[in-house]
């Protein structure tokens, strides 16, 4: 009775996260033009029209270059911040990591205000370079945690054991430390990657026409021509988070400890 | 010591300001080519100081030479000195031959050249199957003379052993004790070696430094710490010690006369006591002390009427719980079978050959 019960709940919310989400899926298929079940029918087109369009390839490309640098720029940030602080005690380590996790707390939108005004002056509003460091701020503080979360395993004598073997401190990380965190600090970039995925306020703020990443154009999209093609779109951003989640997954049981 | 390896200087390390300091002004010195103990129990600072002359603490005053040239402020990594940590510390996600071509590589020594020395080392530790593993496929045993390999393969002009064999069962450690001697020995390298065991330290050591509260009490040979033991503390530590209250009687150079606390006045060496009328601590060693089931007199002058308590059998020796004179109680070990012994509750005779007893200071 209990059980059942559990497993009601536990049914009924799950149902309450994915439906929205898998309402939108068999949409992309459909043969008609509209947002409307049930569908008439099922077809291609609406994949075929988002391939062989310069209003979503573009966006496209933007999306994966944006967030493969902004992923990039964010681990080479993110691991030595969390280094650090692993190495760090006391109030110091608490006000540090308060600082690096900001990111994650502050409103997007507060975010995206104040870099817009910050970005102005240097001319960083409205090119690649300036998405790309926008979005690497708001990945690095995942980058942070799954880094610590994995140096938590590992033993800090090594460190003393590389260096009585001769090995510098930077030696000692590349060599010692780092083979060994390495999935956390994959599972790190690809969070850091998802999050600039499905990033849009900051997009909205400062992405030119030339910078439109994938969710700024599907939400261009929905204002102006009401498109299935948006549909398609979502589906593959979905496809794409959820292969990036296995892929977390994957790298996480590969962790050490 | 003349041309020593390693000098401590008026080394000292305190934690934070005015707290008590681990280390109170360190004098020693390390030979080319000996083996060294430090030998106390935790907190003696034992381990800061080879954590001092490996380069992971900074001393707070004083000097530490290796081959002449001070060390104390130099990085860990620049200092070329080896060290077996105590629970290994092995590299997990490289190979045996890896881990212990590490410090080779780091050096930047040729592929091929790393590939004999690394097989000359584990040959040396007797892994040379083995060179292919993970340390985690390996038996505590493995892994210490991994980390061994490790510390050797560079040569470096001293290694230091960070109680090595703590994790390892007992008779796994007293084999690899007797290895790490061998070890010592064939290669001539200089060792440092950290245990709280004391039995490990007679085992290995050519000498032994012993600490206690952060200052060291005695630098000796095995044999002569054994027999000639500096102060109650080190008497009580190292080897067993039967230490009896008293207090001094007469005192005629290094000679002295005891009353003891439970009653009889024994003789003992006055070898760090005061004067007349002081109270002292009388140490005699169990295995020294003669029994016998009769009458004091029939051991001669000097033997003492005791009372035995238990005897208990342990294969190869018996020790016998004696009570001695008010309140006293002394132990004795003897050879198993070899004499008779008195029954328990009954009259024993007691008596130690000259020169067996030490008088010392009570410690503070």
């Amino acid at each position: 009775m209990g059980r059942g019960l559990i497993w009601a709940a536990g049914v009924l919310v799950a149902a309450f996260l994915l439906a929205p989400i898998l309402a939108i899926l068999p949409l992309s298929f459909s043969a008609g033009s509209f947002l409307f079940y049930p569908l008439p029918g099922l077809s291609l087109r609406w994949y075929r029209d988002f391939f062989g369009s310069d209003f979503w390839l573009p966006a496209l490309w933007n999306s994966l270059v944006i967030g493969g640098a902004a992923a990039g720029l964010a681990t080479v940030l993110g691991v030595p911040a969390a280094f650090a602080l692993w190495r760090l005690r006391g109030a110091l380590r608490a006000v540090v990591l308060g600082v690096v996790l900001a990111p994650m707390v502050v409103p997007v939108i507060v975010v995206a205000v104040a870099l817009l005004l910050a970005f102005g002056p240097v001319g960083l509003v409205a090119t690649h370079a300036g998405m790309i460091v926008a979005h690497a701020a708001l990945g690095v503080p995942f980058v942070v945690v799954t880094v610590l979360a994995s140096l938590e395993g590992f033993d800090a004598v090594q460190l003393r054991a590389a260096a009585a073997c001769g090995a510098g401190p930077v030696r000692a990380f590349l060599r010692v430390c780092l083979p060994q965190i390495a999935p956390g600090v994959a599972a790190g970039a690809v969070f850091a990657f998802a999050t600039s995925l499905d990033e849009v306020v900051v997009a909205l703020f400062i992405a030119g026409p030339a910078q439109r990443t994938l969710p700024r154009q599907m939400f261009a999209g929905l204002n102006d021509t009401i498109s299935l093609t948006t549909a398609a779109a979502a589906a593959m951003l979905v496809v794409v988070s959820v292969v990036l989640l296995l892929v977390v997954g994957w790298l996480r049981r590969r962790a050490p400890g | 010591m003349a041309d020593p390896l390693v000098r401590f200087a008026g080394v000292r390390k305190t934690y934070g300001a005015g707290g008590p300091a681990a280390v109170q002004s360190l004098d020693l010195d390390i030979a080319r080519g000996e083996l060294l103990t430090l030998l106390g129990p935790s907190g003696s600072g034992k381990t800061t100081t080879l954590m001092m002359l490996a380069g992971f603490e900074m001393p707070s005053a004083g000097r530490i030479l290796l081959e002449g040239r001070d060390i104390a402020r130099l990085a860990p990594h620049r200092r070329g000195i080896g060290v077996v940590f105590q629970a290994y510390a092995l590299f997990p996600h490289m190979s045996v031959a890896e881990n212990v071509a590490f410090p080779l590589s780091v050096r930047g020594v040729s592929r091929h050249d790393q590939g004999k020395r690394v097989a000359k080392a584990l040959a040396m530790v007797r892994l040379e199957g083995l060179a292919g593993r993970r340390p985690a496929q390996l038996s505590g045993g493995q892994q210490q003379r991994v980390a061994l390999a490790r510390a050797l393969v560079f040569e470096p002009p001293i290694v230091l052993l960070d109680e090595p064999l703590g994790a390892l069962d007992k008779a796994l450690r007293e084999e690899m004790q007797l290895e790490i001697r061998h070890l010592h020995q064939r290669l001539g390298v200089t060792m440092m070696y950290v245990t709280h065991d004391q039995a490990e330290a007679l085992t290995l050591s050519d000498r032994i430094a012993v600490f206690e509260g952060g200052r060291v009490r005695q630098v000796a040979d095995p044999r002569l710490l054994y027999d000639r033991p500096a102060d109650a503390f080190v008497a009580g530590f190292v080897g067993e010690n039967n230490l009896l209250p008293g207090r001094i009687e007469a005192r005629e150079g290094d000679e002295c006369q005891v009353r003891l606390a439970c009653g009889p006045v024994v003789a003992a060496q006055a070898v760090d006591c005061g004067g007349v009328g002081e109270a002292c601590l009388v140490a005699v060693r169990p295995e020294r002390v003669a029994v016998a089931g009769v009458t004091a007199s029939d051991l001669g002058e000097g033997a003492l009427p005791a009372v035995l308590i238990e005897a208990i059998f342990l294969g190869d020796h018996v020790r016998l719980r004696l009570a001695l004179g008010d309140g006293g109680e002394i132990l004795a070990k003897r050879p198993a079978g070899i004499a008779a012994l008195p029954e328990p509750g009954g009259p024993a005779a007691i008596a130690w050959p000259e020169g067996a007893a030490f008088a010392f200071r009570v410690p503070a």
